[in-house]
């Protein structure tokens, strides 16, 4: 997928989208340098501090420091996003290639399996796998991505359904191209586009996922300093120290904001050329 | 040249009684019956005939390609003495590209827009022989020098979007010669193309063909290129041949009036071939595949149309030695 570049850069909610997300994301990478103190040192004497010298963002309860942990809470929330994200695209992006390559009742099948995910509510799915698989990255992860993976799965069957028409996919299989290769070669290099855009909304997504199990108390248990668990139990010191709840909020939604914002630029950017690649359906005149 | 070239060869592609219908929302209709041709190595065959005749359907039926719509009636396509309409998935596969390849109408939109030329072609070649990408790379570069491609190294590594419409098209031939397919079908390769290419590819094609000795089925509209470059011609109407005979023939004393109609219509052949004349058309229209008249299609459209010809179709038969046509006039009246 090359990308004119020169293009890219004007497009505005690209630019701050990848901005956002690229600063997240090097916080948290770099997280044990940026932070300025350890996640569970306690300051006992400077509880519910507001924000001053020493502690940037302030304190909670128990006097930690509220930046840093927010720094290493970005680690859990985009494990937990990259990992979601790349499992549910990868299952999702296969069942939607064969059911829409293959048509008839494999597709058939096929979207009634993904409807039946879809039917349920996404945080009731997710709350019950937690409770009963109990806590942990890879449990929140899977709660997220039991319901994640149907959206790739209904985009790329639709795109399939558009790519099989195409000429070279007759051009490759007047060839001798097995159905496996058709897909993998010749059918998903052309759907990456939308893959791409969804990925991206999609760690927005996960991210308010994980951030919801936590504020519910069924992400990563405490002392992990989960952005959603430090946005519920500051809302018991609302009043004395209301910026617990009000910082780590704002970092949710900013940090989501960031990803929205990166995927609705690379849809701007890919889609056009998808249009003009003497795509759409040509009718093949005889 | 050919002429010699063929006589010492059984045929590859042998097509008997093939019949293809499409099913539409009033039951099933013929679009394409009672086919019967066969192609021998080195040999180009023209299917000539206007839209929506069949010859297209022909094309991909010979390559199990139809659209859903469309069935294999009844009939045998035999490849290289096996029949090929009988074999399963595996086996077609297997067929595809490496005996039987065909070479599409449009470049651009054939070939896959995010992959590299030289991927496409090793791709195909890796499917077909057991050999490594490198071996499949050199293989792509060889057969893109063999389509006199200028600068096939530095083509191989380019995408679709970045050759030019002619250079497209040779690397579309490149592809279906990439494992050196017996039978090759072009499927009105040059439509797209402006003239002077056109004049090239058209050139290029034959040049290969009489040098890798592959039999050729070319599928056209264009009287003009069939002239340049076929052997044998087959004219079809309405989904049936009308008329086949050998290039010279054809062209000297076309029999069926459909033909020489066709011949009438071109500029600067047949009876108008005087300046400032008006071109001959042929009146009327295709009558709708699902609704032929019972007598001879052509019949309808046919200045010369008798009243058996209304009734009765003609059939399929030897006016002159080698040259066969399904009309119930004889021939000096043609």
């Amino acid at each position: 997928m090359t990308m004119r570049l020169p293009k890219a850069f004007t497009n505005v909610s690209l630019v701050v989208g990848a901005l956002i997300s690229l600063t997240i994301l090097l916080l948290a990478i770099f997280a044990p340098y940026v932070a300025t103190h350890g996640i569970e040192q306690m300051d006992m004497r400077n509880r519910f501090d507001g924000p001053t010298m020493e502690h940037i963002l302030g304190t909670d309860n128990f006097g930690r420091d509220l930046w840093s942990r927010l720094v290493f809470g970005a680690r859990i929330s985009l494990t937990i996003a990259v990992i979601a994200v790349t499992v549910s695209a990868a299952i999702g992006t296969v069942v939607g290639l064969v059911a829409g390559y293959f048509g008839g009742w494999v597709d058939q099948v096929l979207m009634r399996i993904t409807d039946i995910f879809l039917g349920f509510p996404a945080i009731v799915l997710a709350l019950a796998i937690v409770a009963v698989l109990g806590p942990g990255i890879m449990n929140v992860a899977l709660a997220i991505i039991v319901v994640a993976w149907t959206e790739y799965a209904r985009v790329v069957r639709s795109t399939t359904l558009v790519l099989r028409e195409q000429n070279y996919v007759q051009a490759a299989k007047a060839l001798g191209a097995s159905p496996v290769r058709i897909i993998f070669k010749e059918i998903l290099p052309n759907a990456l586009g939308p893959i791409i855009v969804l990925a991206s909304l999609g760690l927005g997504t996960a991210i308010i996922s994980e951030s919801a199990l936590s504020f519910l108390g069924f992400g990563l248990p405490p002392p992990a300093p989960t952005w959603g668990w430090t946005l519920a139990y500051g809302t018991r010191f609302m009043r004395d120290a209301p910026w617990l709840s009000i910082v780590s909020g704002a970092t949710i939604m900013v940090t989501v904001l960031g990803f929205n914002l990166l995927g609705d630029g690379l849809r701007d950017v890919l889609d056009p050329r998808q249009l003009s690649r003497g795509g759409g359906k040509s009718a093949k005149a005889k | 040249m050919s002429e010699m070239n063929t006589a010492t060869h059984v045929p590859v592609l042998e097509v008997s009684d093939l019949d293809i219908e499409i099913r539409g929302v009033n039951g099933a209709f013929a679009v394409v019956s009672d086919m019967n041709f066969s192609v021998r190595a080195g040999e180009t065959l023209c299917i000539v005939g206007e839209s929506g005749c069949g010859k297209s359907m022909t094309a991909l039926s010979l390559l199990r390609l139809l659209p859903e719509a469309a069935t294999i009636a009844g009939g045998k396509v035999v490849i290289e003495g096996q029949d090929f309409l009988a074999m399963d998935q595996r086996q077609v596969e297997d067929f595809r590209g490496e005996k039987i390849a065909m070479i599409f109408q449009e470049p651009l939109t054939a070939l896959n827009p995010v992959l590299r030329i030289g991927e496409q072609i090793a791709e195909s070649v890796r499917q077909h022989r057991k050999c490594s990408r490198r071996e499949a790379d050199a293989r792509a570069v060889d057969v893109l020098r063999l389509v006199q491609m200028p600068d096939p190294e530095r083509r191989a590594s380019q995408f679709p979007h970045e050759l030019s419409g002619g250079m497209r098209q040779r690397a579309m031939i490149a592809l279906a010669l990439a494992c050196d397919p017996k039978i090759i079908i072009a499927d009105e390769p040059t439509t797209a193309l402006d003239v002077t290419i056109q004049a090239q590819i058209l050139g290029l094609i034959s040049d290969l063909q009489k040098r890798l000795g592959t039999a050729q089925i070319l599928i056209t509209h264009d009287l003009g290129v069939v002239s340049e470059v076929a052997d044998r011609v087959i004219v079809m109407y309405a989904g049936r041949k009308v008329e086949e005979a050998s290039i010279y023939d054809l062209f000297d004393r076309p029999f069926h009036p459909y033909t020489i109609g066709l011949m009438g219509a071109v500029p600067g052949a047949g009876a108008s071939s005087e300046a400032g004349d008006r071109l001959a058309d042929i009146p009327g229209t295709v009558p709708p595949l699902w609704n032929l008249p019972k007598g001879c299609a052509f019949a309808p459209r046919c200045a010369n149309a008798s009243a058996r010809c209304l009734e009765e179709r003609p059939p399929f038969e030897e006016k002159r030695p080698g040259h066969w046509a399904a009309c119930w006039e004889h021939d000096d009246a043609a």
